[in-house]
């Protein structure tokens, strides 16, 4: 199943990306090719079995609610290309 | 004695009897990389004076008795492995200059074990890749050959251990980036078993499949750093509450009794490279020869396994890389419209062409309308996947296959169509998905002077029998004691 140009564009904007229109073409067709292989898997009977998200089957692993230590707020901001007042600074969100 | 050439084993049975200094080792190791590094460019970031600091506490800590099997040895990192203090960059432009707040648990355990870190390896951009190839930064060449790639996604981590710039190093596997590049660079990878290495401080790229493994000169040597990097984290809520053997002992019993299982679905395909063919059938000789049996497994849903990680892994991926917006670390670039025009420009500047084409992928699959179709179908037949082996390791101790259709390819070859790529991963993938463990042992050369590995498969934390089968393989041949003529 081929996938549109449209729609690369659609899950670009979902996954904030921003394609050229060389990278539009290219990936329509690319993964158009990519998704037409995978309907192979059309022909596996999967009826009744469970998806495994754990490959080891590892269930919930909690611990007491207790506060820790957490990283000091300066390692945090270190990294931060702006910052303000011990926050991450950033453009404007709204209008 | 060329001390960059020991092994690891080697190396630190001459710091025990102070035959050796860890600081001469190290000037070695790095006198080497000064060497080659210009050829070969497996480092993205080299920590020479740290690497001679760590040398001089090693050697007052062994001039006091305290010694582990890791103490003064130099070790060389995946760039995508938290080191606190040292630029780590998952081969991106988007995290070219961020510097870890933290280690990452395997990292600490190395720096107990007294270890020194000589630099931060090159690989796939986000590990999203199977030659290197994809690296944002730069190319690393395969030291046999250096028109060739190393594999990847841990292409750099090979490659040193592969051109003795390192005594062994840490790379990761979500679908083959270890046993891959091993094989490819003629030394040994080991992919434990999921929950078997803490991920914590891992830069996560699928979170289901990913794994922290050894590349080493030897089995030996990879089954000592396996020990030292494995065990139970309270960090990594996926970390296996088991105990962690000690790998080394059961290593040298004999192999009389061991089963190994060949599956029909991987010794029938038409794509398989004759070089490695013949090279992976000498090697089933030689196992036959040192007392292994051999019995004939099935793996029906083989063929599926690139399906289902090629949906799985960039979905999970999809969700990761949302992280890398401009807002807490790494690169920034500002728009014209605000903070969503921010994530956009910063996104798309800074991810290369690999790692959007994944993100679309996973993002696609995981959208309303496709995730039964896509994710949940694909974690289904990956139920199966699992299945297959469970049932098959109830016939026999260990299962044998390649572990690439063909020896190293060249630069360059093969990065028009990404599916032809993915396929190749084909012996590899369905180990991830499963959650067991695997190992590339080298076990011939191509026609061309290239290295072919073998890979061995168990069950859910059964390393010890893998490293019984590779070491005594070892023992009666000699492909691991080659070296690259560079």
């Amino acid at each position: 199943m081929k996938i549109t140009r449209e729609e690369v564009v659609h899950v670009a904007k979902l996954a904030h990306l921003e394609l050229g229109e060389d990278e539009v073409q290219r990936f329509s067709e690319q993964i158009g090719t990519i998704l037409d292989y995978f309907e192979t898997l059309n022909q596996v009977n999967t009826d009744g079995i469970k998806p495994t998200f754990n490959a080891i089957h590892l269930t919930n692993a909690f611990r007491e609610d207790e506060e820790k230590a957490s990283l000091d707020n300066k390692d945090v901001l270190f990294n931060a290309p702006e910052k303000e007042d011990g926050f991450f600074l950033v453009p404007r969100i709204i209008g | 004695m060329k001390l960059h050439e020991l092994t690891l084993s080697k190396a630190h049975e001459l710091l025990r009897t102070k035959e050796i200094s860890s600081v001469e080792l190290t000037r070695a190791v790095l006198d080497r990389i000064d060497g080659v590094e210009a050829k070969v460019e497996a480092f993205i970031t080299l920590t020479p004076e740290t690497a001679l600091a760590r040398a001089e506490e090693a050697d007052q800590a062994i001039s006091r008795g305290e010694i582990t099997p890791l103490t003064g040895i130099p070790i060389a990192v995946k760039d995508l492995i938290c080191t606190q203090g040292i630029r780590t960059t998952c081969a991106s432009k988007i995290l070219e200059n961020f510097i870890p707040p933290y280690d990452a648990t395997v990292i600490t355990r190395l720096s107990k074990a007294g270890a020194v870190l000589v630099g931060k390896a090159n690989m796939d951009e986000f590990a999203m890749g199977s030659s290197n190839e994809n690296s944002g930064l730069k190319i690393t060449r395969n030291p046999w050959n250096l028109e060739c790639v190393p594999g990847g996604s841990s292409g750099g981590s090979a490659a040193a251990v592969a051109a003795d710039m390192c005594l062994g190093a840490l790379g990761s596997d979500t679908g083959g980036s270890i046993r891959q590049p091993a094989s490819h660079c003629g030394i040994v990878g080991i992919k434990p078993t999921y929950g078997r290495v803490s991920r914590f401080g891992l830069v996560a790229f699928a979170s289901s499949l990913d794994q922290i493994g050894p590349l080493a000169k030897t089995v030996e040597d990879a089954a000592l750093l396996l020990e030292v990097i494995s065990g139970h984290d309270p960090k990594d809520s996926t970390s296996a509450p088991v105990e962690v053997p000690r790998f080394s002992g059961p290593m040298k019993e004999n192999l009389k009794g061991c089963k190994i299982g060949l599956p029909k679905e991987f010794f029938n395909t038409q794509g398989l490279d004759p070089d490695v063919s013949e090279s992976v059938h000498r090697a089933i000789l030689t196992l036959k020869d040192l007392g292994a049996e051999f019995v004939e497994v099935a793996l029906p849903h083989a063929e599926y396994a690139v399906a289902v990680y090629y949906i799985l892994a960039p979905s999970e991926a999809s969700s990761n890389l949302a992280r890398y917006d401009g807002v807490k670390y790494g690169l920034r670039k500002e728009g014209q419209d605000g903070l969503a025009d921010m994530y956009r420009k910063t996104r798309s500047g800074g991810f290369g062409q690999e790692v959007k084409r994944r993100i679309i992928l996973g993002t696609y699959a995981l959208s309303s309308g496709y995730y039964d179709a896509y994710y949940n179908k694909a974690s289904q037949v990956r139920t199966l996947i699992s299945r297959d082996y469970a049932e098959a390791f109830g016939h026999c101790h260990a299962i044998l296959s390649p572990v690439a259709p063909t020896p190293a390819f060249r630069i360059g070859e093969k990065t028009e169509d990404p599916l032809t790529m993915y396929l190749s991963d084909i012996y590899t993938l369905s180990a991830n998905l499963a959650g067991i463990p695997g190992m590339s042992v080298p076990c011939g050369f191509s026609a061309r002077g290239l290295p072919i590995g073998v890979q061995l498969l168990s069950g859910h934390f059964n390393e010890a029998v893998l490293l019984k089968i590779g070491y005594q393989f070892q023992q009666a041949t000699n492909y691991h004691m080659q070296k690259p003529a560079l």
